[in-house]
Parts: structure tokens; C-alpha cells; sequence
């Protein structure tokens, strides 16, 4: 192609690659094409951005107005954390200081406010020092081969070898090996005094409290405990519970009064139970259960046999029980098994009956409630 | 030697320092140390610096936090709880919150902060990953930093269940139904934390010694080797003008970086302040104390947890129980093997790489992700199948945004967690191999200059450019694929590294590593000159 040889052979002569060219200007751009700066900049981004016009090149000038704009900055900052305090001081304790939503907002946008237009301003400030006023220039290290020298190596393995020598411990097995023998229990030693971190497991994973609770009522002469509503303490009529679709919350009752006062929270994390009233044409009562139930009044653990979260959720439609942490699903009207979601096994059900009107449960869960562990079986 | 000297006052304290020290060697020999610049390179910083906001902002918290479960009444300025029972723990957070000044502003910082440093932590070692400046001799370091980030995690996790609130209560009864699990131990491991049945009274105390002070002590012990290790070896330069694997280029430490770092600093402060100030975080005061019992819909814990939580979340239902013992697959599988498998890789990464390459050499230059396309395709995979997992985090919150069923979003991670890795695989690999293409191209072909000429006999085409010097480099920092020795010679006699079924492995991934590299390398002159006239390969032939 002679016209595209010709060019190279032209007056300017052949021209290298990696030559300078004579800058953007030599050769005109056909318009609607990208640019080949554009292209370039791209690709060939020069990596080292720190101070942006490394300060020789820039003018007196200019360094003036960048050193005025930092001191400005540093001003801000200065101003901000004076307000700062000023805020703390003079404000926020008005009136015997911070008391309630309305004050903890207020604070919090001021001293929040004024603390980050400090740090901000002086950041800002700091970076544009760095990089128009400040005069160094890139510079090269060598990276030092790390790894020592084959004589330094074998120096120190020989002086390591010499004081294995010295010492004795090669020559003398009966020193190495009691001592190993007196180092291991040592190891021991500390793994053994966090035994009393908590009791043993024995059966506590098995019972819950309705089974103490049911206990206690039957050596008064009752047929089971009372279910009472979670948060009002009220024992639960089944009239008061007769609208088919309802779920509510319940606990053994008794547990506030016989049980001592930092253990309710535990024993209620145990034996927290929902009580659904499924329509009775739905129910299908599981085998062997058939008179666990009120009419399609019935009940589950609420602690989830995945992980323990609270199934909460409950659909009037489906009779679905849901937990909101991992979406396990229990069908309410089929002995609560599982329809979906990582949950394994059913919701441990309540044996229920009815005692001068009220809701009664016979007997605690027949099986552990929540997480599935080794022993379960 | 300079004239000048040190005012008085650093002199005399140098001096002071230095007799007693030695120490003006250490401080000559680091106070210009050349520092490497890239964008990519401050993101280990925001880490850094977030960590010291934690320190400073969780000692502030300590004054007033009360780390005890010990039922009170509330009778504080938040009316809207008062005569509620709660934890002590929980009380004296929401005193923090709304009779402390400034608490609620530290609170919301150092949970921020928190936040902030694990998000920072993984964009670094996502950097660090896919330009693999792990490779020897940074193996140590880059343990350290994943070790770092699962400690975060835990911290994080007994952070956020201090105040004792009712989202942290839940997060504290998976956690113990998740130890419940773990076949033989579980159950004593399960008594052993919490000193008895959930909640008992002692899992606050003992969450709270573990997060102010045992576990950011081994951070903190981690951080200095990390820091200590990367000051040593010298920080990794991109593959660009200037950086060798002899010499490393950039600005010194004294002035330039110490104040754009100082400056980093300040702006990472900044902007967890702002965030602090102007964006609610964990309001636990509407999240009400702690009741097992109750709970609320859209439980999500931080972010740093979610690939925990949609793997729980995504498990089918698997458990097994026979001769009397359970073994939950359901909660084993996801709480151990995703990040098992994502931490412990990550782990082992750098040696599998060094083994199947067979590359032993010292790497202070950092690769482009395009010229590794295995080890970005993997960390692609990896990815996905993280973000994918954390995502089904969310689920719930998903079905409900995008009215789409629950049960449809656990199907649809199911089985996007086990494809997506290898679709994001296949499509990185491919997408890495077509830019190895392209910059062959530029160093063959020139680049595009946009300049169109008419050859005399009516035909156009396309002027080509070498690329300028700066871009030259970058492309020509790809180490092409070397050939490795075949597995046997011509007398059928295997080579020493490829014997018995684990040499015969190395020499297959090997192979898969490097068979479809595409060697980006400068041509002879006459290539060149067609690059010069501004014609395509084409055109020469005629």
C-alpha cells in the first residue's frame, strides 16, 4: 500500500514505538471517532496519582491559593470541633441534661454533625496539602531478597545443633522424654478448671416446666396445670378461646410464682407453647393423640426444632405455622410436621383437656422440645 | 549530607530516644520507605483505621454498659418502656442511648465502624485475592487477614448481642441451637457456654469479656503482625511503569504517605461520624428486651453473618437418628461446610496455586485478574457463591419486596448456589481469556487510533497506533504460560513431578491452568512496521 508507506517515509521520518510523540496536535481526529487520547488514558493510566502536580511544576500562585484553601479547611475543622464542645457545654445539658427521644436526637445530629465536619474538613485539608503543595518526588528501593544467605543458614544450623549438643537433650533420652511427660498434663491442667463453665447436660434438654407444673397440680387433686396467656398471666377459658383461626401464646401457670426469679426467663424459653384453635374439620389428629386435642384446640411447642427460634407466625388460611428466622413451616391441622424449610422434625404437640372450664394441659411434652441434639436419639 | 538540621526540640528527643535505643537506624533506614500507589492499596486501611475507631468508641461504651442479666424494672428517660422488666444489660443501653450524651452517637459509630471494618476487610482481601499479591512470599499475611476476618465475625456476632435486645436474643438462641448440634459435644458445649439452660444469667458477662477484651486482643496482636510482616516484605506494586520484582517505585512514607494516610484516617472517621449522626442503626429500643417467646419478622442479623443465615436457611431438612443418637445434617452442613469451604480454600489457596503452577518464585508484583484466568474465575466462583448465600439471608425480605413466593426464593437459592459458582466460573474464565485476546491484539495490532485512510485505490481502513510506553507495560506484565515438561519423555519414562495419581493430578491442573493462555508478547520487526504504516495485517500481506 504505497500511500500508508509513503506517510512513513515521510519527512518526519520512521518513528519508534515507544518514542514520545510530537504531541496530540500532529495529526487531526476524524470527527464522531473516539478520541485516541480517550482510548489511551484508558489503558495507560499513569499509576502514580499521589501529589497530583508534584509542587515544582506548579507556580508560585497556585500554591498560594492551594495553601489558602487548606488553612480555610483546617479553619472549618477547627471551628466545628469549637462548636462541638460549645454544643456539649452550653446546650445539650440544658434543663438537667439529655432526657428522651427528642433530646438524644437532637445531640446526636449536633455533636455527630459538628464531629464529622471536623474530621471531614481536616481530612479534606490534609489530602489537598498532600497533593498540591508538597514537593517530593517518587523515588526507587530495591526489595531486599528476603531469605538469609546459604552461609548464614548453615551458620545458624550448626549453632543449633551445637547447643542441642550442649544442652544434652540428644544424649540424654530419659531428660527429653520426662520432660514431655511433665509438659502434657500441664496442657491439661487449664482445659480441666473450665469444667464448672455450666452443669452437665443429664436430662435437662428432655423436660420442660409443664412437667413440674402438671406434678404440682396433680398432687392438689387436678387433673393437669392451667395454660395462662403470655405477658397478662390470665388462665385461658376455652370459651374465651372458641373463634376457629386464633393463635395465642401460653405458658404453664405458676411459673412466676414457684419458680426463682432469674430462672423464669429460662424455664419460659423451655416451655413457651402456641395455642391454635384449628376448625375442627380440618383437624386431623395424629395417631395416639386423638384426645390431645379440645375440639381443634390445640397445642405446640413454640420453640423451633431447627435451631429454636419462636415459630410465630401462623396463617388463618393454610394453618400454616411459620419461623420467621429460616421459614420452617408446620402444618397446625397434621401434628404440626414439617411442609417446609430446614426444620426436621415436628413441633412437639401438648396433650390438652378441659378442667372446670379452663384449659388444661395432662402432662408435659412427650418429647424433647427445640434443637435436635446428639442424645436426643 | 544536608545543612540543615532538626529543630532543637527533635533533636534532643531523638537523641534522648537514640542513646538509649539505637533507634536512629530503624528511623533513617524507614523514614523514606517508598510506598506504592493504588486506589486499591487503602482499603486494608479503611480496616485499620476502623478497627481504631472500635477501640476508641468501644471504650467510651464501657463505661456505662452493664453487662448483666439481672432483671430490673426500667425507669429511664425512653418513656415508652417504662415499668417494662428487662436485663440490666439492656437498661443500661438504652441509658447510654438516651441519657448518656453523646452515647447514642458513639454507639451508632462503633456499630458502624463495625460494620465498615468487615465490609473493608473482604473488598481487601477480594483485591488482594484477584491480583495475587498472596503469592509467596505474603502466604503468612494473607492467613492472617482470613483469620482476622472469621474473628471479626465472631466478634461482631457477640457485639451485637450484648444489649441484650430482642433481635440479639434471637441471634444468641440460634447460636445456641447451632452448638446444640454438634454430634457428641454439642449438648455440654451448649451448657458449658451458657452456664446452664438458654438464656440463664451468665452468657452477657461472658460475651462481653470475649468482645472487649479476649478477642480484640488476638486482633489487635493480629493486626501488628499483619502490619509488621507487610512493612518487612514492602507492600506489592501494580503491574506498572517502574515496578520491578527488583525495585519498588512510589512515593516515601516521610511526608507523602504518613499525611495521606493521617488524612485517610480522618475521612474514615468522618464518615462513620456522619453515618453515626444521620443514619439509624440497631434501634434497639424499638426492638423491646429480650423475650423468648416473641419475635419479630425480618430478623436479619449484620450484614458479615448473612451467608451463615441463608445457608441455614436454604438446607433441606436432613437429620438422621439411629441407636439413639441424632445428628442434625440440617444445621451441621450449613453452619460448617460454606465457609468451611470459602475460608478454608482461601487458606489453602496460595499453596494449591504454588503446587499446580509449580511456581516457587518471590511475586512482589502484583498480576492482572485476565492474566490468571483460573484464579479469578475461581475467586469469581467463590463470589457467587458467598453472595449468593447471603442473599438467601434475606429471603424473606426478598419474597416480601419482590411479591414473589417464600418457598420459590428458598428453591431458587438452592439451586442457584450450586450452578451460579459454576456459571460465574465459566463466564469469568472466558470473559479474562477474551481480554488476553484483546491486549495480544494491542501489543500485535496496535490500538485503534480513530484516524481512517483511503488507500489510492478508493479502500479505507483503520490507522493502528503502538500503544503509548505506560500502556505497553501493563500489557506485557503477563507472564505467559510456560510449557511444562511433558509427563513422560520420549522413552515413556514419567517426569520426577508427575509420578504416581498425585503427580498425574498436579500435571492435569496444571494443564487446565495454562492450556488456553493466550500469549500476549511483542512480534518481530515486521509486524512492527505494519503498525507503524497504520495498516492491518490484511493489508501487509498484499
Amino acid at each position: 500500500m504505497s500511500d500508508d508507506n509513503k506517510e512513513t517515509a515521510g519527512p518526519e521520518g520512521p518513528r519508534e514505538g515507544g518514542e514520545p510523540r510530537e504531541g496530540g496536535a500532529r495529526r487531526e481526529r476524524v470527527l464522531g471517532t473516539p478520541s485516541p487520547a480517550r482510548e489511551k488514558a484508558l489503558l495507560a493510566e499513569d499509576d502514580i496519582s499521589a501529589p497530583a502536580g508534584v509542587g515544582e511544576q506548579l507556580d508560585e500562585a497556585s500554591m498560594k491559593r492551594a495553601e489558602r484553601i487548606v488553612a480555610t479547611l483546617f479553619m472549618v475543622a477547627f471551628a466545628a470541633s469549637v462548636a462541638f464542645i460549645a454544643y456539649f457545654i452550653g446546650w445539650s445539658g440544658r434543663d438537667g441534661g439529655m432526657h428522651g427521644v427528642v433530646r438524644a436526637r437532637e445531640s446526636n445530629f449536633w455533636l455527630g454533625g459538628t464531629m464529622a465536619l471536623s474530621f471531614l474538613a481536616m481530612a479534606a485539608g490534609v489530602t489537598i496539602w498532600v497533593r498540591r503543595l508538597m514537593t517530593s518526588k517518587p523515588i526507587v528501593q530495591e526489595r531486599h531478597e528476603l531469605a538469609a544467605d546459604e552461609d548464614t543458614r548453615a551458620a545458624f544450623a550448626q549453632d543449633f545443633m551445637e547447643g542441642a549438643e550442649d544442652s544434652g537433650i540428644t544424649k540424654r533420652p530419659l531428660l527429653r522424654r520426662t520432660l514431655l511427660l511433665a509438659a502434657a498434663p500441664l496442657g491439661l491442667a487449664p482445659l480441666v478448671l473450665l469444667r464448672d463453665l455450666g452443669p452437665l447436660p443429664e436430662k435437662r434438654l428432655r423436660h420442660t416446666y409443664w412437667g413440674e407444673a402438671v406434678k404440682r397440680a396433680k398432687s392438689e387433686g387436678k387433673k393437669g396445670v392451667r395454660l395462662v396467656v403470655d405477658g397478662t398471666h390470665r388462665p385461658l377459658r376455652v370459651s374465651d378461646f372458641a373463634s376457629p383461626g386464633s393463635m395465642i401464646t401460653v405458658l404453664p401457670e405458676g411459673v412466676e410464682e414457684h419458680v426463682p426469679e432469674d430462672e423464669v426467663l429460662t424455664q419460659n424459653a423451655k416451655a413457651v407453647t402456641i395455642l391454635i384453635n384449628v376448625p375442627e374439620d380440618r383437624f386431623k389428629p395424629a395417631k395416639g393423640r386423638e384426645n390431645w386435642h379440645i375440639n381443634g384446640i390445640v397445642a405446640y411447642s413454640k420453640v423451633c426444632t431447627h435451631v429454636g427460634c419462636p415459630a410465630a407466625l401462623y396463617e388463618q388460611t393454610t394453618h400454616h405455622i411459620l419461623c420467621p428466622c429460616h421459614q420452617s413451616t408446620f402444618d397446625a391441622t397434621d401434628a404440626a410436621k414439617v411442609i417446609f424449610g430446614p426444620a426436621a422434625r415436628p413441633l412437639p404437640q401438648l396433650p390438652l383437656s378441659v378442667e372446670d372450664g379452663y384449659i388444661i394441659a395432662t402432662s408435659d411434652y412427650h418429647e424433647p422440645v427445640g434443637p435436635s441434639f446428639w442424645e436426643r436419639g | 549530607m544536608s545543612d540543615t538540621t532538626a529543630p532543637k526540640a527533635i533533636e534532643g528527643t531523638l537523641g534522648f530516644i537514640d542513646e538509649r535505643l539505637g533507634s536512629t537506624t530503624f528511623f533513617r533506614r524507614n523514614v523514606k520507605k517508598v510506598f506504592p500507589d493504588h486506589w486499591s492499596f487503602m482499603l486494608g486501611e479503611i480496616a485499620l483505621y476502623s478497627f481504631v475507631i472500635l477501640l476508641l468508641t468501644g471504650t467510651f461504651l464501657t463505661l456505662w454498659f452493664n453487662p448483666s442479666m439481672k432483671e430490673v424494672v426500667y425507669d429511664g428517660s425512653y418513656t415508652k418502656l417504662q415499668g417494662v422488666k428487662m436485663s440490666e444489660a439492656y437498661a443500661s443501653t438504652l441509658r447510654i442511648s438516651f441519657d448518656v450524651r453523646g452515647g447514642l452517637l458513639m454507639r451508632q459509630i462503633h456499630h458502624w465502624a463495625a460494620i465498615l471494618f468487615m465490609a473493608s476487610i473482604l473488598a481487601h482481601m477480594l483485591r488482594v485475592f484477584f491480583t495475587g499479591a498472596y503469592r509467596k512470599p505474603r502466604e503468612l499475611n494473607w492467613i492472617i487477614g482470613i483469620n482476622m476476618f472469621m474473628l471479626g465475625m465472631l466478634e461482631g456476632l457477640f457485639g451485637y448481642s450484648l444489649p441484650d435486645d430482642l433481635l440479639s436474643g434471637t441471634g444468641l438462641r440460634i447460636t445456641q441451637g447451632v452448638l446444640e448440634s454438634i454430634p457428641l459435644v454439642g449438648a455440654y458445649g451448649y451448657m458449658f457456654l451458657f452456664g446452664g439452660e438458654f438464656p440463664g444469667q451468665d452468657i452477657i458477662p461472658r460475651l462481653y469479656m470475649l468482645h472487649i477484651l479476649l478477642i480484640p486482643g488476638l486482633i489487635l496482636g493480629l493486626v501488628t503482625a499483619h502490619m509488621m510482616i507487610m512493612w518487612h516484605q514492602k507492600h506489592t506494586a501494580m503491574p506498572v511503569k517502574n515496578q520491578t520484582e527488583k525495585k519498588v517505585y512510589g512515593y516515601p512514607f516521610y511526608p507523602v504517605f504518613m499525611a495521606k494516610t493521617g488524612a485517610y484516617f480522618l475521612f474514615v472517621f468522618g464518615v462513620v461520624a456522619l453515618l453515626g449522626a444521620f443514619a439509624q442503626i440497631n434501634p434497639i429500643w424499638l426492638f423491646g428486651p429480650y423475650d423468648p417467646g416473641a419475635i419479630s419478622s425480618g430478623s436479619q442479623p449484620d450484614w458479615y453473618m448473612g451467608p451463615l443465615e441463608g445457608a441455614l436457611r436454604i438446607m433441606p431438612n436432613w437429620e438422621i437418628s439411629a441407636w439413639g443418637h441424632t445428628v442434625s445434617f440440617n444445621v451441621l452442613i450449613p453452619a460448617a461446610v460454606p465457609l468451611g469451604i470459602i475460608f478454608g480454600g482461601a487458606m489453602a489457596w496460595p499453596f494449591i496455586e504454588a503446587w499446580v503452577t509449580g511456581d516457587k518464585r518471590q511475586h512482589h508484583v502484583n498480576t492482572r485478574p485476565r492474566n490468571a484466568p483460573v484464579r479469578t474465575a475461581t475467586g469469581m466462583a467463590a463470589v457467587t457463591f458467598y453472595g449468593l448465600l447471603w442473599l438467601a439471608g434475606a429471603n424473606d425480605v426478598l419474597a416480601e419486596r419482590f411479591h414473589v413466593s417464600l418457598f420459590a426464593t428458598t428453591w431458587f437459592f438452592r439451586v442457584t448456589v450450586i450452578l451460579g459458582p459454576i456459571l460465574a466460573f465459566i463466564v469469568t474464565k472466558r470473559i479474562c481469556l477474551g481480554l488476553q485476546r484483546k491486549d495480544a491484539d494491542v501489543i500485535g495490532h496496535g490500538v485503534e487510533s480513530g484516524v481512517i485512510m483511503m488507500s489510492p485505490d478508493g479502500r479505507f481502513s483503520e490507522r493502528h497506533e503502538a500503544p503509548r510506553e505506560e500502556e505497553k507495560i501493563v500489557l506485557l506484565s503477563k507472564e505467559n504460560a510456560r510449557p511444562e515438561a511433558p509427563a513422560r519423555d520420549a522413552r515413556g519414562i514419567p517426569a520426577p513431578g508427575a509420578k504416581g495419581p498425585i503427580g498425574h493430578l498436579r500435571s492435569r491442573l496444571n494443564r487446565a491452568w495454562t492450556f488456553d493462555d493466550v500469549p500476549v508478547e511483542e512480534h518481530g520487526h515486521g509486524e512492527h512496521e505494519a503498525i507503524e504504516s497504520g495498516s492491518d495485517s490484511e493489508q501487509v500481506k498484499r
